[in-house]
């Protein structure tokens, strides 16, 4: 096991305060000279590498064995609407073949439900090597018990080193669950992967509401387990050819058994989804009247895409809350987007930091959106707007 | 029906920074709150309570100033509470932090429901919960909207799936997570603050757990390792442009020409 020494000798009020300074989840506290570290701490390891050489050591003086060989494959959770497969499945095949590349392991998918054999088969056009079904009556709805004994039996025969799933409410519902049962670690909302060569995954992903990343690695434990939200990887093309094959796997009659009962299901009404565009043209709190959304509105009209925009615009009711970009809202992955009058806030970048191409028109010369942004239009929106969409419409020479 | 609702303790805001030169976290405040998606949780226990009799206790796991956010509890309408605290539980991630709060729920009385929150703002993985039910053995289940019935050791509730709202019904105990804002979270009670009663807020730690090896909690208990933390990097290769509303228009114009927006 590890655990921190704390070389209570060496400790000067002086550098207490500092330790106390340095932690960030104020987990070091002093009393009568001597320091304690409380359960608050999250090991970030800040006071051992900021504080003073030698105070705080991580002691580490038990070697977990583990056999990293025998865990091959990075496996993708499928997730479907009976059959009809969400994207973000194709987006983490497509990353799960990049990272294959590192360490040459095969990809795997991991499909549940009834009769769907034909579905599954599709996945195979994307890249992967393997495609896992357990196809079950039992299995047509979603049904935790079910589907945590499925993905346990899964994992248990085929060994994946590591495992993606999406971020979805379902995949967030599953994902604790299973990793739970196989008591390993469970990495949430990774936006960026990257596969070292003796087969560690090395997981990035934001916290504190996106005002910092963390880099996480779960090196002594298999499989390692991370959940991706929907659109932050890029739907890989589908294959010309390919050769990857189906398998079927088995359940025992009493993993098949539930305590859940499903009494109705209600498909929520389709709406214009800003996640699904690859338009978009969003406002924030630089347009000064509700007249001014009907110019962001045309503008998105005349592009073919769709009006999004930040929180407060919602909050004043000028937008429907399914239009709000960021943490709180959606994530979007657009080929375009055109913010206009956008501060670039945390909370609303870590909705659309991934789109293609970001134009940004704002004011002010130092609005962080600009640190985001590929073209930054440093000017004012109520001139701007309005002449860009006679341009478009032709009403107006644009200088080319 | 008695309710215990899993509440966690955390800064007071999330504006926090990274110094990019020394990767230290500079805050502004330091001062902790209650984990604003438990208040939704603590609300629909005390309604459940009002609608079908029963009390509701909390359990936190965190260091010793986390009694801070049970009394609130306390002052909301809970009957008490317990902090999970030890120094062997520093450096817990999700599955060392779900198993110590499965151990210390096995110290409490028999409940019939546990409620926990969607996520929390600073480790923001919404995964506590599911995990706590899988050491417990128990259903679980996320995203509750509403509980819309009780009977015959039985509840159903409405989650929200990502295409369709689900009814469904599960046996108790159970765990369910509550989804965000379901409810307008009640204030604490200015009278419930002035008879509060210091028994009623307990502290446990490993000595008190049936499983004290202390290899499965903390650190040792964790299998992900925060290797560093980081500022959101920027954008390297912008272009910016200047000049008057017509020149700028026309540079729009041009890149969405450019790149084939616009014919
Ligand atoms: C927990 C939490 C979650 C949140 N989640 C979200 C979320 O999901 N999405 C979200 O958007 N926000 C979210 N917020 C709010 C967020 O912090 C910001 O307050 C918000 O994004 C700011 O919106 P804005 O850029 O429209 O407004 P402001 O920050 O007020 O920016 C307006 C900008 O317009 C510019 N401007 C003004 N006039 C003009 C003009 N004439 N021409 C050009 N530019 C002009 C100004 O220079 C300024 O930069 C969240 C906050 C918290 C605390
Ligand atoms: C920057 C950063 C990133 C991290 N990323 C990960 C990661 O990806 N994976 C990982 O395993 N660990 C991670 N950790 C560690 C993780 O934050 C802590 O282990 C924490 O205990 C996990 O809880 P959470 O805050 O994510 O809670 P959530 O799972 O978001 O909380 C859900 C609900 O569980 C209950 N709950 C949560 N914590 C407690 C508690 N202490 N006491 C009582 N009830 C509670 C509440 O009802 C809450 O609403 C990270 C830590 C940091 C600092
Ligand atoms: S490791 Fe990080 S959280 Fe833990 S005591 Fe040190 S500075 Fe604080």
């Amino acid at each position: 096991m590890a655990y921190f020494k704390i070389n209570q000798e060496l400790i000067d009020p002086e550098k207490a305060a500092l330790l106390k300074d340095i932690c960030p989840f104020s987990a070091i506290s002093s009393e009568n000279g001597r320091l304690e570290i409380s359960a608050a701490c999250k090991m970030c390891k800040l006071c051992i590498k900021k504080g003073p050489q030698g105070v705080i050591e991580l002691v580490e003086d038990e070697e977990i064995t583990l056999n990293k060989d025998e865990w091959r494959g990075i496996a993708v959770f499928t997730e479907h609407n009976k059959g009809e497969i969400h994207n973000v499945t194709l987006e983490l095949i497509g990353k799960a073949r990049e990272l294959a590349l590192v360490t040459g392991h095969p990809v795997y998918a991991l499909m549940l439900g009834s009769d769907i054999k034909e579905a599954a088969a599709k996945l195979l056009h994307y890249g992967a090597d393997k495609v896992f079904v357990y196809d079950y009556p039992e299995l047509a709805d979603f049904k935790i018990d079910l589907y945590t004994n499925a993905f346990s039996d899964f994992i248990n025969k085929v060994k994946p080193s590591s495992i993606m799933v999406g971020a979805t409410n379902l995949g967030r519902t599953l994902a604790p669950r299973v990793a739970a049962r196989q008591r390993t670690g469970l990495t949430a909302d990774c936006t960026r992967l990257e596969m070292k060569e003796n087969s560690d995954l090395v997981q990035i992903r934001p916290a504190f509401g996106g005002n910092i990343m963390a880099q996480i690695v779960t090196p002594k434990h298999r499989p390692q387990f991370c959940t991706v939200r929907y659109k932050v990887f890029s739907t890989p093309a589908p294959l010309e050819h390919f050769n990857g094959e189906l398998v079927l796997l088995e359940l025992l009659p009493e993993q098949l058994q539930s305590v859940y009962e499903i009494l109705s299901i209600e498909e929520k009404p389709r709406e214009v989804d800003i996640s699904e565009a690859e338009i978009i043209v969003a406002a924030g709190r630089g347009l000064k009247s509700k007249d001014d959304v009907a110019l962001i509105e045309e503008l998105a009209k005349l592009l073919g895409g769709v009006s999004a925009c930040t929180r407060p615009l919602v909050e004043n009711g000028w937008f429907d809350p399914k239009r709000q970009i960021g943490l709180s809202g959606r994530t979007v992955k657009p080929k375009l987007i055109i913010t206009v009058g956008i501060s670039g806030s945390v909370q609303f970048v870590a909705g659309m930091r991934n789109s293609d191409c970001i134009i940004a028109i704002n004011e002010a010369e130092n609005a962080p959106i600009f640190d985001v942004a590929h073209y930054g239009i440093c000017g004012d929106l109520n001139e701007i707007i309005p002449q860009l969409l006679e341009m478009i419409r032709g009403e107006q020479e644009h200088g080319l | 029906m008695d309710i215990i609702v899993c509440i966690k303790q955390v800064p007071g805001t999330t504006n926090v920074e990274v110094d990019p030169l020394t990767g230290v976290l500079i805050r502004d405040g330091v001062e902790s709150k209650l984990n604003p998606y438990d208040l939704f949780a603590l609300e629909l226990a005390m309604q459940l309570n009002a609608a079908d009799g029963g009390q509701t206790s909390v359990i936190s796991m965190g260091p010793p100033q986390a009694g801070a956010v049970v009394r609130e509890a306390i002052f909301m309408g809970a009957v008490g509470g317990k902090v999970v605290s030890d120094r062997r539980f520093a450096g817990a991630d999700v599955l060392a932090t779900s198993y110590t709060l499965s151990q210390g729920l096995r110290k409490m009385a028999d409940f019939d429901l546990l409620i926990c929150g969607k996520q929390t703002t600073d480790g923001d993985t919404g995964q506590v919960g599911a995990e706590i039910a899988e050491f417990l053995g128990l259903p679980h289940i996320g995203n509750v909207l509403a509980v819309e019935e009780i009977k015959n050791r039985e509840i159903v509730v409405k989650v929200n799936l990502d295409s369709s709202i689900v009814r469904q019904k599960l046996p108790l105990p159970c765990l369910i997570c509550t989804d965000g804002d379901i409810n307008t979270p009640r204030l604490p009670s200015y009278r419930r603050k002035k008879e509060f009663n210091e028994a009623s807020l307990v502290f446990i730690s490993l000595e008190d757990f049936d499983d004290k090896d202390e290899s499965h909690y903390g650190l040792s208990g964790s299998p992900t390792q925060v290797e560093r933390i980081f500022p959101p990097e920027k954008n390297q290769e912008k272009q910016m442009f200047h000049g008057s509303g017509t020149e700028l228009a026309a540079n729009v114009y041009a890149l969405l020409h450019e790149q084939k927006f616009v014919d």
